[in-house]
């Protein structure tokens, strides 16, 4: 890609321990930016704005801090998984409980951060878009915490496979709008969000569910979520007198792994591996693993690593996992691939069925359909590395959403 | 100069105001196009955006996304989108062309293919929805020396001090997108438009386009007298998608031929 503009994939020229990205462009690398029409620039120019005054003021970190303490539940427990750990005879697990947040996940600290600058930006309605629902049930249940008017676009498709979430969402007070265009999934309900948004943006602010889209937002989400990374870092200092050696979440767009990750990019030592859906498998081309077999190329608002076709056009993915069906994935992935900070690999549907299983019966714990493709990844390498190596996992979400699908792909009807 | 702009020139001299129509490349199939570029000129159209099809047309309104979708599940491409100018610019040196769509379809083709290949169909200029000012040097480097024009927007929402930044890099018209949504919203508002061209009026000698939301004879009419022409899109696609083959053709001039009565009427 010589067109594009930015550095190559390096993180400058100190090195990973002044990692300092995105430039005031938005840009990781080649990476990010803002693609977006033109309505919008001066609400994402606002945005940035009111985002960057209020990292910097106290009593709004006060605030945005006490409602994840009180709220939200925060910190979550860094688990250690004795029983998995010595069954493995490998490397020691440790689960970092993004599953103990109020609604179940990891999304409510970005969907919370950012309803609390819509507050302060005096937008009284919020939209988002959902795929699984998580964070569609995150940003209504902030709407409601908060007394904001709440909407959400969520493919027809998934509207159909996620039903509880739906009823959640309406029950939240929210309104949940089936999205018929396009493949009737994720990335449609995102494209769908950002007509409404460019319509209605002088009183809504878009509350976009990962680290993508154009900049601000992946900077925002991953900063909200970097709360995450944050207390693991403590908690491993604190509990084991050292950092982690490895880091491994999954990847859709990416902001549980990003939340984990971010805090521990300038650490060299620390190994970041991102599991992405590998769907029926990457030699099949039905799965949702772009960092793993996709191209450079711009949607949603920002350039990164897309499945698309020879012509450009974006192409339908498959997963189990709702949650990471999507063509795309935040910048801060693509440039931290290319400069081989992190480590990208799929992982199949079988295999993350097998791993929810596999865990659930050893822990008793639930982990959703997408933290099970991080947990297949840690099945098969933790045996072979040695007694002392630390793992943490994000264990970024809990899966009774996801027992409906699971029961189905069983043939058991509940 | 330039295609573009001895077509906005000319009807300026005229004390008229130019007509620009959209249309999505292969909607409803491959075939409909050229029959319907050729009626679109005969009904008076100075410039025609030929639309890109792509899969994820994010600032389009229902009708333009629909027409997307007739025309991919024809797997239409860019390369059959620039064949199909090329045969329409073969028999007509007068009508502008202007390819429409996103970022994504040239960035896959590679921008110095596109150019290449855009100016060897006698493409006169390029807007790409998604690719703003600041992100443009790259393309219109190689845009630049073919003569092939890049045309921003600006939007309601655009600040002064930005419209300034955009109107230094512009060239052919500038596209100004007349309210808050996507295209073929139905909430123009002439007043709150004219509020907002006046300043812009001194900050730029390009000819000024006027789209999103123009469907008829009647907002055309309204709208004209503000800038130096209007875009219709949406109406036409929706004709596209009802009409038989055969009957596209007349019908498109027809209506062309109605919103060209009615920007004459306006002056």
């Amino acid at each position: 890609m010589t067109q594009a503009k930015g550095s190559p994939a390096s993180p400058g020229p100190a090195g990973w321990s002044e990692y300092n990205l995105p430039d005031a462009q938005g840009h990781f690398g080649q990476f990010g930016g803002r693609f977006v029409a033109e309505t919008l620039m001066h609400a994402l120019d606002e945005l940035e704005a009111v985002y960057r005054e209020r990292m910097g003021d106290a009593a709004f970190q006060a605030q945005f801090k006490e409602e994840l303490r009180s709220y939200v539940g925060r910190p979550t427990p860094l688990y250690h998984a004795e029983r998995l750990s010595a069954e493995l005879g490998g490397a020691q697990v440790y689960m970092k409980r993004e599953d103990l947040n109020h609604t179940g996940a990891h999304k409510v600290n970005s969907a919370l951060g950012q309803a609390l600058l819509a507050k302060h930006m005096g937008k009284r309605r919020i939209i988002a878009e959902t795929g699984a629902g998580q964070h569609g049930v995150a940003s209504a249940t902030v709407a409601a915490r908060l007394g904001l008017e709440c909407v959400v676009y969520m493919g027809e498709e998934d509207v159909r496979r996620q039903s509880p979430n739906v009823y959640r969402m309406k029950l939240l007070g929210a309104t949940v709008v089936p999205v018929t265009s396009g493949s009737k999934t994720l990335k449609d309900a995102m494209n769908e969000a950002m007509r409404d948004w460019v319509t209605n943006v002088d009183h809504t602010h878009y509350i976009i569910g990962t680290v993508a889209g154009p900049h601000p937002y992946p900077m925002i989400v991953r900063d909200f979520q970097s709360v995450i990374g944050e207390e693991t870092r403590a908690q491993c200092l604190e509990t084991l007198g050292r950092l982690p050696d490895t880091l491994v979440a999954c990847v859709g767009g990416g902001s549980n792994a990003l939340g984990l990750f971010y805090p521990f990019i300038r650490d060299e030592s620390v190994r970041l591996v991102g599991v992405e859906a590998g769907g029926y498998g990457i030699a099949s081309g039905q799965h949702a693993a772009p960092l793993s077999a996709g191209v450079p190329g711009v949607l949603h608002g920002n350039r990164t690593y897309l499945m698309e076709d020879e012509d450009g056009q974006i192409i339908a993915t498959h997963s189990v996992s709702a949650g990471l069906d999507y063509p795309g994935v935040g910048p801060e992935h693509a440039f931290l691939k290319d400069a081989q900070r992190a480590e990208y690999v799929a992982v199949t549907d079988d295999d993350a069925l097998a791993a929810f299983h596999h865990v659930t019966r050893k822990e008793g714990i639930i982990p959703a359909l997408e933290t099970s493709h991080a947990l297949a990844w840690i099945l098969e390498h933790a045996p072979k590395l040695p007694k002392d190596h630390v793992i943490v996992v994000n264990l970024s979400g809990r899966g009774d959403k996801d027992i409906f699908t699971i029961a189905e792909r069983e043939g058991i009807s509940l | 100069m330039s295609r573009l702009e001895t077509r906005f020139a000319a009807r300026k001299a005229a004390g008229q105001k130019a007509l620009v129509t959209y249309l999505v490349a292969g909607d409803p199939e491959p075939q409909a196009t050229l029959p319907a570029l050729r009626a679109l000129a005969a009904g008076g159209a100075d410039v025609i955006e030929l639309g890109v099809p792509f899969s994820d047309p994010e600032a389009e309104g229902p009708d333009i996304q629909a027409g997307c979708e007739r025309a991919l599940r024809h797997a239409v491409t860019l390369r059959d989108v620039l064949a199909m100018a090329k045969a329409f610019r073969q028999e007509n040196s007068e009508t502008a062309l202007v390819l429409m769509g996103y970022l994504n379809s040239v960035e896959r083709m590679g921008y110095e293919t596109f150019a290449k290949a855009a100016a060897e169909a006698g493409i006169d200029g390029l807007i790409l929805v998604n690719l703003p000012p600041e992100e443009a040097d790259a393309l219109q480097t190689c845009l630049a020396p073919r003569d092939i024009d890049l045309i921003f927007l600006l939007a309601p929402t655009t600040t002064e001090a930005r419209a300034r930044a955009i109107l230094e890099r512009a060239s052919g018209f500038v596209y100004y997108v007349s309210l808050k949504g996507t295209t073929g919203a139905g909430h123009i508002d002439p007043e709150d438009v004219a509020a907002r061209l006046a300043p812009l009026r001194s900050m730029t000698d390009l000819p000024i386009a006027i789209g999103f939301g123009i469907r008829d004879g009647e907002t055309a009419q309204r709208m004209a007298p503000l800038g130096d022409g209007v875009v219709v899109g949406s109406a036409i696609v929706r004709r596209m998608g009802a009409l038989a083959l055969e009957e596209q053709p007349a019908e498109l001039e027809s209506f062309a031929r109605s919103l060209r009565e009615a920007l004459d009427a306006s002056c």
